[in-house]
């Protein structure tokens, strides 16, 4: 099944929206400035919203069904988040309004600063960063500039567990650091000696992702981070699954000096197809000066409360314009006032009980590496007994046949053939069982007939995609039009 | 519990059959010390009671419904038409992920794919990336990108002073670990002879805005002219644009940019109290491995039929971990994909006409404007929808009376960023100011006029 390109349908003439004529005199354009020709397609509206809404038809979303994706907690979006972040009280505000005009936005800002500060028990905290990403390197540059500050410009190295993100060392060599890589040990943990090794005057700090991408809690937590420390470096917390620690612990009671926060992962927000998200980021009160700015802050010399906008003294310099994806924090806020903290509670609760249900269901048939009680995710090998030339991929193509998104597969890097599995909290049972007699039905046909997954997917609108061709460099076409 | 469908019959039959009594036990890894804080929230609120508090919260603020607003300055008002939240609200478009697979993910790819083909033609680029988070975050990654294609020897970037100022700022934030210096914005006067004469043989890249911050253009001819003495030195050319000035005005590859980024919001975006925005980024195809963020390529599948995948993921962070181009994951997808269907819907006639509707309704308010004695236009080049009024009266106390009298957003006070220019005012117009609004911010004006024809500010 596939759908033809706007350009494709396009015919000359057509129009899929009409303007109105000129309500003042028209000025001559200036001869010399203009474009010969504009090349967009011509459609009708009709034509428009059925080629949209039949790609919409070709995607797998949490709308349409189970969505296991380690690492991204695909959890269901409230429609509520998406009705309060459409009211014109929001949508219609400019950035740059004086302050006294948008009060109402103001103050959803700053209760979000504090609501965020209380569940992790970080004092400072800017909404700027739009991203996990780009809150990742915006904790970054304010460790730097933290440590720069003191006077310590020798520190250069971040040292990054071999299970992390590839964001960890990618960011590192963005804010202008080195990268060293940390093993774990044969729990899953950070290895303390590994560590203790690395540890010198060299070092900035660590980033650390607790639950770790294994969906595991460092048992040494409090240990790794009281090393860092002592060897004078800070601790960078990717905040990527903050979803099992909602009212179980505070990042910051466990060491940490600086977090991201997902939103689009925690807090309910949408993916959007990959963004927009929110990556917020905190700090102890020591680093708030370096935050990026603008944020939200009480204006003291006001009889009445007064919000405005504040730029702390040695801020590292902005990481986007204004003040960040306000919609998205919108919506993030609509659902933090929904759930309130037992709520919250209730969500990691729920989602560290769903993984360890889904992990009962099928441990023994697919390989553990580590077996321990996992948090909001584990992560097993795509590997069956038996069935020697069968491959996550395999496994991850044939969940498509039964209607289930893939988990997440060949990450962590320090697990073969990874499949990482993320069930989340707004799952039912059943639809955990169904999941779990998916992945069993398949080792069963990974056995009597692994042709069968190979050739998987068979029920989806294409079949497997050539990626090769689509970046060698005789056959890449990155866009329609003819110069492409 | 909201969202949380398990029953505590489904809670007591999950536990038996992980082993464990009580889902407290599923913690004892967490240190005992700092396990479950009590958190200090507001009380939960059902979905009434929340409609209604944050109803009256929105309204707290004075919207762009209930003001004429002429303040552009990176962030701008358009007309929006209902297909675009229609269509980017479909549940299988807004609650997917990335598309890591594929055989399931063929919407989002073939619509960032004509994204991407929209954003060549609008440029006059040979490739586009998925977007950036926004232009100021599109224009640090086009530095990124000329540090790259330089082989990381060439260390310096020219930035024009009319460059946005957040934009300038935010490059200056990214590259701050990188060892780059940016220059040639200090000083006002820098036009683009003078930026040309800057770069030599240790220059990445310059870095001009066509329309620039104050609204002005630049004609194909003298952007040619930069773009040869720019290349001569071997450096990259990259140009910041106004998407919708590119429905009228000649695209930066027709006069020999590298790199085309700018502000995406204007298509079919909210402005959305500055964001969720997306940064546009095009280039010149030799160009597009050293390029940050996801692409989206043409293939085919195991039966030939033609189907759309994530290209290049060699440049990406999964990949190359601390050697990868950048360290973002994401694009601004749902954005783009309302860009997508904005420029689908305007199609080749209708962004033309969005464009002649600013560009009349500008030189409309700006003749007004100028035939009122205190005032005066600055500058004598041509311009697209924002102009620069130099002022009677102190500008800040300007935009006070006009919004606390009038109702009117006035613009925005350019002595906040260019303490020379702390007499202008730059002024937007947009499709969306009417006559009779254009009339009112005149009349206004003309009340404040010169200290001798009207009233000081209090």
């Amino acid at each position: 099944m596939t759908e033809p390109l706007l350009y494709e349908i396009s015919s000359p003439g057509r129009r899929g929206c009409r303007l109105p004529q000129p309500d003042v005199q028209r000025e001559e354009l200036p001869a010399g400035f203009l474009r010969d020709d504009l090349p967009l397609p011509e459609v009708s509206e009709m034509d428009l919203v059925r080629h949209y809404v039949h790609l919409s038809q070709l995607n797998h979303a949490v709308d349409t069904g189970f969505y296991p994706l380690g690492s991204c907690t695909m959890k269901y979006n409230p429609r509520v988040n998406e009705a309060i972040s459409h009211l014109p009280g929001f949508t219609q505000l400019h950035p740059l309004q004086p302050p006294d005009t948008v009060q109402g936005a103001l103050v959803l800002l700053y209760e979000l600063q504090e609501f965020l500060g209380e569940i992790s028990g970080f004092p400072g905290i800017s909404l700027q960063p739009a991203a996990g990403a780009h809150g990742e390197m915006t904790g970054v540059l304010i460790m730097r500039k933290a440590l720069y500050d003191r006077g310590e410009t020798q520190r250069n190295v971040i040292l990054v567990p071999d299970s992390a993100h590839g964001t960890n060392p990618a960011t590192t060599t963005m804010s202008g650091l080195k990268v060293v890589q940390i093993a774990s040990d044969a729990a899953g943990n950070v290895d303390l000696d590994a560590l203790r090794v690395h540890l010198s005057d060299q070092v900035v700090g660590l980033m650390l992702t607790n639950p770790n991408t294994l969906g595991l809690f460092d048992e040494q937590v409090l240990e790794v981070t009281r090393l860092v420390h002592e060897a004078g470096g800070l601790v960078y917390g990717d905040g990527a699954n903050l979803n099992a620690m909602l009212g179980i612990c505070k990042p910051a009671d466990l060491g940490f000096d600086v977090m991201h926060f997902n939103l689009h992962k925690t807090f309910g927000t949408p993916h959007g197809g990959g963004g927009p998200g929110a990556g917020p980021v905190g700090v102890t009160a020591e680093l708030a000066t370096f935050l990026p700015g603008p944020i939200v802050v009480e204006q003291e010399d006001e009889e009445s409360p007064f919000l405005t906008w504040h730029v702390p003294e040695k801020s590292i310099g902005p990481v986007k314009s204004f003040y960040g994806n306000f919609g998205v924090l919108v919506r993030a806020y609509t659902y933090i006032r929904m759930l309130g903290a037992e709520g919250l509670r209730r969500v990691a609760e729920n989602a560290v009980l769903n993984a360890n249900y889904l992990l009962s269901r099928i441990r023994g048939v697919y390989p553990l590496p580590y077996d321990r009680t996992c948090m909001h995710e584990f992560v097993v090998e795509g590997r069956i007994e038996g069935a020697p030339d069968v491959r996550a991929l395999d496994i991850s193509k044939r969940l498509m046949d039964y209607g289930f998104h893939p988990p997440t597969n060949y990450f962590p890097l320090i697990v073969p053939e990874a499949l990482m599995i993320e069930p989340t909290e707004t799952e039912s049972k059943e639809t955990l069982d169904a999941f779990a007699e998916a992945l069993l039905k398949i080792a069963e046909e990974a056995r009597e007939d692994p042709e069968l997954l190979h050739n998987a997917p068979h029920t989806t609108p294409l079949g497997r995609l050539d990626e090769v061709r689509a970046s060698h460099p005789k056959t890449m076409r990155l866009c329609y039009t003819q110069e492409c | 519990m909201p969202y949380i469908p398990n029953t505590d019959a489904d809670r007591a039959a999950m536990l038996a059959a992980i082993g464990v009594e009580r889902i407290e036990d599923l913690f004892h890894d967490v240190p005992e010390e700092v396990r479950f804080p009590m958190l200090e929230l507001p009380d939960p609120l059902s979905e009434l009671e929340i409609q209604q508090e944050l109803l009256m919260l929105s309204e707290v603020s004075i919207d762009l419904n209930h003001t004429a607003c002429f303040l552009g300055a990176g962030a701008y008002r358009h007309f929006i038409p209902s297909v675009v939240d229609q269509l980017i609200s479909r549940g299988e478009f807004y609650t997917a992920y990335t598309p890591y697979q594929p055989e399931i993910s063929q919407g989002t790819l073939q619509a960032i794919f004509e994204y991407q083909s929209m954003i060549c033609a609008l440029t006059g680029m040979e490739a586009a990336n998925a977007s950036h988070y926004d232009g100021a975050t599109a224009v640090a990654e086009a530095v990124i990108t000329a540090f790259n294609v330089g082989r990381r020897k060439r260390k310096k970037a020219i930035l024009s002073p009319m460059l946005h100022p957040q934009y300038r700022a935010v490059a200056r934030t990214y590259t701050q670990g990188m060892g780059l210096t940016l220059i040639g914005d200090d000083d006002l006067s820098n036009g683009v002879d003078a930026l040309a004469a800057l770069c030599d043989g240790d220059t990445a890249c310059v870095i001009v805005q066509n329309p620039d911050f104050l609204g002005q253009l630049y004609s194909p001819a003298e952007m040619q002219t930069l773009a040869d003495a720019v290349h001569g030195c071997g450096a990259l050319l990259v140009v910041a644009a106004d998407p919708i000035s590119l429905g009228l005005f000649a695209p930066p590859g027709d006069y020999g940019a590298d790199i085309v980024v700018g502000e995406g919001q204007p298509l079919g975006n909210p402005i959305s109290f500055g964001g969720p925005y997306l940064g546009f980024f095009a280039c010149r195809k030799r160009y597009v491995r050293s390029v940050a963020g996801r692409i989206v390529g043409e293939t085919v599948d195991t039966q030939g039929r033609r189907g759309f995948v994530l290209a290049l993921s060699t440049r990406e962070q999964h990949i190359r971990r601390e050697k990868a181009s950048s360290n973002i994951c994401t694009n601004q997808a749902l954005c783009a994909l309302a860009a997508g269907v904005y420029l689908a819907a305007m199609g080749k006639r209708g962004l033309r006409q969005v464009a002649e509707l600013c560009y009349h309704k500008a030189h409309y308010a700006a003749a007004e404007i100028a035939k009122l004695p205190g005032y005066e236009i600055m500058g004598d080049r041509p311009f697209f929808k924002e102009f620069v009024v130099r002022c009677p009266q102190p500008v800040d106390k300007m935009l006070r009376y006009l919004l606390d009298d009038w109702a009117i957003l006035g613009g925005y006070e350019l002595g906040r960023d260019y303490p020379e220019l702390d007499d202008g005012l730059l002024v937007c117009v947009t499709e969306m100011n009417s006559r009779e609004k254009i009339d009112e911010l005149v009349e206004a004006l003309a009340e404040l006029g010169g200290p001798r024809q009207g009233g000081e500010v209090s």
